[in-house]
Parts: structure tokens; C-alpha cells; sequence
């Protein structure tokens, strides 16, 4: 049983990944980051259940916390530059290049 | 009816952090009251908490067990841990006394700076002290979260917002990938304790071949190396130190890659003993890479922020070589070049500050043309920084990476200090194009808008003893570091 749980995780985590690295909008794409954390959620509380053991439980309530404020600020960011630049595209990210 | 028992909680193991955040939130509060223009006192007042947090630091030292090890084996204090958290409040504390006069002249002077930095100083703490996958991992987003904020924090500037969005999108990832590690190896050991980590693996010979503990080591390698800006993982960093206001440039260049290093260097080697062969050898990789990007477009660069961007990848290149070798003295190297490195790097970073106009149009390398007529004596100690970075005695630069090649050679490493040392040397070419500028090119400009502030140029003046001294007697500090490494 564990493994489909492992293998659907895993397969969550490459969608995100995937997401953050193809699609071109900042929410999208943090969207996605959210996707590949909540795949992590999903490891830690199937092995947390495999192995009867309540840590990853405990961590899984730390990440969520996490995402939230990270959500917050993250938003936050997104707003500031949409005021001075009317876009959340990332080509639009472009002020400093080598 | 079960009895509750309540863990062992031990607050002297995390007086240092408990300080920092009592103050920050304190300055959260005073800064409503606070009007706009005398917001230095905020910054004064976080002085005081920096410098009470760092006494709590040396009376720390060499402290029994007991006190050292706190909330169920979550956090343990030792000298590793503070020795790293002694350079996180230098770092914290020289980038406070910078941020005042630059932030009044960007008129970006919000009082939250200060509360800011003190967070991310406490995150870092958090993770150098971590012996839990949990706490380096919250200690690590107390210090991210903050940094985003730091990095965006001119809010109309917009190279400013393109620094914080794209640190927090690729932060954001890297974490992600940091997570999916410590799951894994929740999974192949049962534990989130580093040092239960340790114990099941030396009891279980097959662990070291289990392939969900050895993808677990390289996804958490791959997210602590995002945070110390390894290559191939670097590329936020140019961009976040180029857009980012200096004085956190100063800032991040400084503390949290060290912060990277503590609970890189704590996991890897306390916790993955069993995988050494793996990681020694990943890390070989990864430290010729960092070095040899880090400085090769370091060459072409003409903005001295972003010129500093890619040497800072090229230092960590220096301080992953140190680790390869993976032996004390490496520690020790890692620990007295991080040390050293705050300095050097924060003292250039506050010329950058004095020097630039409002906007920092003039932070191009030509822009500095005749310096050395016009400010002789800031133009000397901007070369003093400058010989550091490059690594010229007697500079601390110099003996730190000194010790980060020997400990490479004592463990074998001859082509990793080869590629090293030629690395150092092309360095020098970036470094003393800044100094023909400043010394052998006709003044341009007048250099008459700079203001020298005194708390500017205090943090200057620390930053040259920070430099010198340990370069003339080193073995003040590489003593102490050599009492803080690991086992």
C-alpha cells in the first residue's frame, strides 16, 4: 500500500516541478511550488502512517504553517511588482541580465 | 487518565535566538510611534539586542551538555553552532550600522528593516543549533521569509521587486526540493533526529545502498546548495544581489550562506556518515563548478554589485572545497573563511553605500575612475578588502584560504587544490581592475555628494580590524574554530 502512495507523490512532486519550470506566470507558478509541498505532505503522512510513527505527522502541520506565511509574503511580492510593472509574467522579469 | 510528560525544555539553548525575537517584536511595536525621521533609533535599539544576544553567545562557550542541549534533542547549542551564530550577529549587527544612511537616502526609511534582519538573524541561529530535521527546516524559512521581504524591500523600485520575486519563486522551489529530501529520509530511517539518523544507519549496513535514503541525501544537498549559491544552483544570485537594496546584499552574502553551510555541514556529516563516499565526491563536483563559474563571470562584469554577486559564488566554491576534504581542518577552514568573509565583504559593500548616489546610478567599475585621488584614505581600505577577497597576505582572506586548500591536500585532494588555487588566481583579475580605476585613471567626478556618516564609517572601521587581525594572528581564531567543529 505504501508504495502507490509513494509513487502518486512522487508523480505530484514532478507535476509541480514540471509547473514551476514550463509555465510562465508567477502565481502559476507558485501555484506549483504549493503542488510539489503538499506532495511533500503527502510522503511524509504516508510514511508517518507506515511506520507508526507520529513525527511526520508533526512535520506535515510545520510545512502547511510554512506554505501560509510563505503564501503571504509571496503575494505580497507579486503586488508590488505588478503595481510598477502592470504584468506577472516572468519574461517580464528581465531588468537585469549578464 | 495518562500523564503528560513534558519534554525536557531548556531555554539556555536557545537564549540567543529568544533574545533577538523579544527584541524584534518589541521594535515592531516601537515603530508605530516612531515618525519617519528617527528611525536610526529603531536601529540602535536592535544594536542593543545584537549585542546582548552575542554576550549570551560567549557565555555559551564550552558550556556542559545539559545546557547545551535543549527541547527533546530538537536544538543542541554546542561550539559549532556558536561559533556560526557569533558570525551571523557580526554580520547582522555591521549590516544594521549600515542600513540607516542608505535607506534615508533611497527614501525607503521603513522601521520594519530592523525587526526584519533580526528575524532572519534568529532563523539562522535556529539553523545552526538544529539536531532536527523540523528545526533546520522552520529555522531555515524564519530566515527565507525574511530575506524575501528584505530583498523586495524598495517597494517602488522595480529592480528591487524583480530581486524579491524571483528569490522568493526559486526560494520557494529550492525548499521544496530541501523537503522532498528530509521525507525520504524520514522514510528509509523512522527519525527526524540528525543523530537518530546517524544511529539507524550504523545499525542497518543495508541503509547505505537503500536508494530512498541516497535520493534523499541529494535532494537535501540540492536545497542547501541553492542556499549557499552553489553552481549549478547560483543563478538567482547575481540578479537578488544586483536588485536587492547593499546594505542586504551585504547582509545576505554574509549570514545566510554561512547559515547554508552550518546545517549543510551538520547534516551531511553527523547525520550521513554511511554515504561519505557519495557525498565527498558530489561535493568535489560541485566545488570545481562553483568556483569556476563563480569567477569566470566574475571577469566580465562591470557592475561592482554584481562583480561581488559572482565572487560570493566563487567564495563558496572555496568554502565547498573545505568541505570536500571533509575533515576537521576543513570545518575549521570553513568556519574561520565564513568569519572572515562577513567582514571583508560587508566593509566593501559600506564603500559601495558611502560612494553611490541615490539610485546607485554609479555603481559601474568606471565609476570609481580617480577614487584613490579624491578619498585616499577610503580608497586604501577599499583595497585592503579587495586584496582580502582576493586572498593576499596578510590579509585574513589570505589564511583562511590557506586552511580550506591544506585540509583539501591532507585528505588527498591534489587536482581539487590545483583548480582551486588557479581559480584564486584569476581572481585577482576583478579585483585589481577596481583598483586600477581608483588609483592609475584621472578623476571624472567629484566624489562631493558622498556623506560620511559615522555609523557607516564605524562599521568600516570594524571591518578593517576584522580583516587585519586575523590575518597578522590568526591563531586567536582558528584556535576557537578549532574547538568548534564537530566531533
Amino acid at each position: 500500500m505504501l508504495e502507490k502512495y509513494l509513487i502518486l507523490s512522487a508523480i505530484l512532486f514532478s507535476i509541480g516541478t514540471l509547473g514551476v519550470l514550463i509555465r510562465r506566470n508567477a502565481i502559476v507558478m507558485f501555484m506549483c511550488i504549493e503542488l510539489m509541498l503538499n506532495a511533500v505532505n503527502l510522503t511524509f503522512i504516508a510514511l508517518s502512517k507506515h511506520l507508526g510513527n507520529i513525527d511526520g505527522q508533526v512535520f506535515v502541520f510545520f510545512v502547511m504553517t510554512v506554505a501560509a506565511a510563505e503564501a503571504a509574503v509571496g503575494l505580497a511580492l507579486m503586488i508590488a511588482f505588478f503595481k510598477n510593472r502592470e504584468s506577472i509574467d516572468v519574461e517580464d522579469i528581465n531588468m537585469m541580465k549578464w | 487518565m495518562e500523564t503528560l510528560v513534558m519534554p525536557a525544555i531548556n531555554f539556555a539553548a536557545i537564549m540567543p535566538e529568544t533574545i533577538l525575537s523579544i527584541v524584534a517584536m518589541v521594535l515592531l511595536l516601537l515603530n508605530v510611534f516612531v515618525p519617519g525621521e528617527q528611525k536610526a533609533y529603531l536601529g540602535y535599539l536592535s544594536l542593543v539586542g545584537i549585542v546582548l544576544a552575542f554576550f549570551s553567545v560567549v557565555s555559551g562557550w564550552n558550556a556542559p551538555l545539559s545546557l547545551q542541549e535543549g527541547f527533546n534533542g530538537s536544538v543542541l547549542q554546542d561550539n559549532f553552532s556558536l561559533f556560526f551564530k557569533a558570525i551571523f550577529l557580526i554580520s547582522s549587527g555591521l549590516a544594521v550600522l549600515i542600513s540607516d544612511h542608505y535607506m534615508v537616502k533611497e527614501e525607503c526609511n521603513h522601521g520594519e528593516l530592523y525587526p526584519l534582519i533580526l528575524f532572519a538573524t534568529s532563523g539562522m541561529m535556529l539553523m545552526s543549533s538544529g539536531t532536527d530535521m523540523m528545526t533546520i527546516f522552520l529555522g531555515l524559512e524564519v530566515l527565507s521569509v525574511s530575506l524575501y521581504v528584505l530583498a523586495g524591500f524598495k517597494r517602488a523600485d522595480t529592480k528591487s521587486n524583480e530581486a524579491g520575486l524571483k528569490y522568493f519563486l526559486l526560494g520557494a522551489f529550492s525548499t521544496g526540493f530541501l523537503l522532498y529530501g528530509m521525507a525520504l529520509t524520514y522514510g528509509a530511517t523512522g527519525t527526524t533526529k540528525i543523530a537518530g539518523i546517524a544511529a539507524a544507519a550504523a545499525q542497518d549496513s543495508t541503509l547505505a545502498g537503500n536508494p530512498m535514503f541516497v535520493v534523499g541525501m541529494l535532494l537535501m544537498a540540492t536545497g542547501f546548495s541553492f542556499k549557499v549559491a552553489a553552481a549549478p544552483f547560483h543563478m538567482w544570485t547575481p540578479d537578488v544581489y544586483e536588485g536587492a537594496p547593499t546594505p542586504m546584499t551585504a547582509f545576505m552574502s554574509a549570514g545566510p550562506k554561512a547559515a547554508g553551510f552550518a546545517a549543510f555541514i551538520r547534516v551531511l556529516m553527523v547525520a550521513m556518515p554511511v554515504l561519505a563516499v557519495d557525498w565527498h565526491n558530489l561535493l568535489w563536483v560541485l566545488a570545481v563548478l562553483t568556483m569556476t563559474v563563480g569567477n569566470i563571470i566574475a571577469l566580465t562584469q562591470n557592475n561592482i554589485k554584481r562583480m561581488l554577486a559572482y565572487s560570493s559564488i566563487a567564495h563558496a566554491g572555496y568554502c565547498l572545497v573545505g568541505f570536500a576534504a571533509g575533515n576537521g581542518e576543513g570545518t575549521a577552514g570553513i568556519l574561520f573563511y565564513m568569519l572572515s568573509y562577513a567582514f571583508m565583504n560587508i566593509g566593501a559593500f559600506a564603500i559601495i553605500i558611502l560612494v553611490g548616489k541615490k539610485g546607485e546610478p554609479n555603481n559601474n567599475v568606471e565609476d570609481y575612475a580617480g577614487f584613490g585621488v579624491k578619498h585616499p584614505v577610503l580608497a586604501m581600505i577599499m583595497a585592503l578588502f579587495l586584496f582580502s577577497l582576493a586572498g593576499i597576505p596578510p590579509t585574513a582572506g589570505f589564511i583562511g584560504k590557506f586552511y580550506l586548500f591544506s585540509s583539501a591536500l591532507k585528505a588527498g585532494y591534489v587536482w581539487l587544490v590545483v583548480i582551486g588555487v588557479l581559480n584564486s588566481a584569476a581572481s585577482c583579475y576583478y579585483y585589481l581592475r577596481v583598483m586600477v580605476f581608483m588609483y592609475m585613471k584621472d578623476p571624472v567626478e567629484e566624489f562631493d555628494w558622498m556623506k560620511l556618516s559615522p555609523p557607516v564609517l564605524l562599521c568600516i572601521a570594524i571591518s578593517v580590524v576584522g580583516v587585519v587581525v586575523p590575518g597578522v594572528v590568526p591563531s586567536i581564531i582558528l584556535q576557537l574554530a578549532q574547538k568548534a567543529i564537530l566531533l
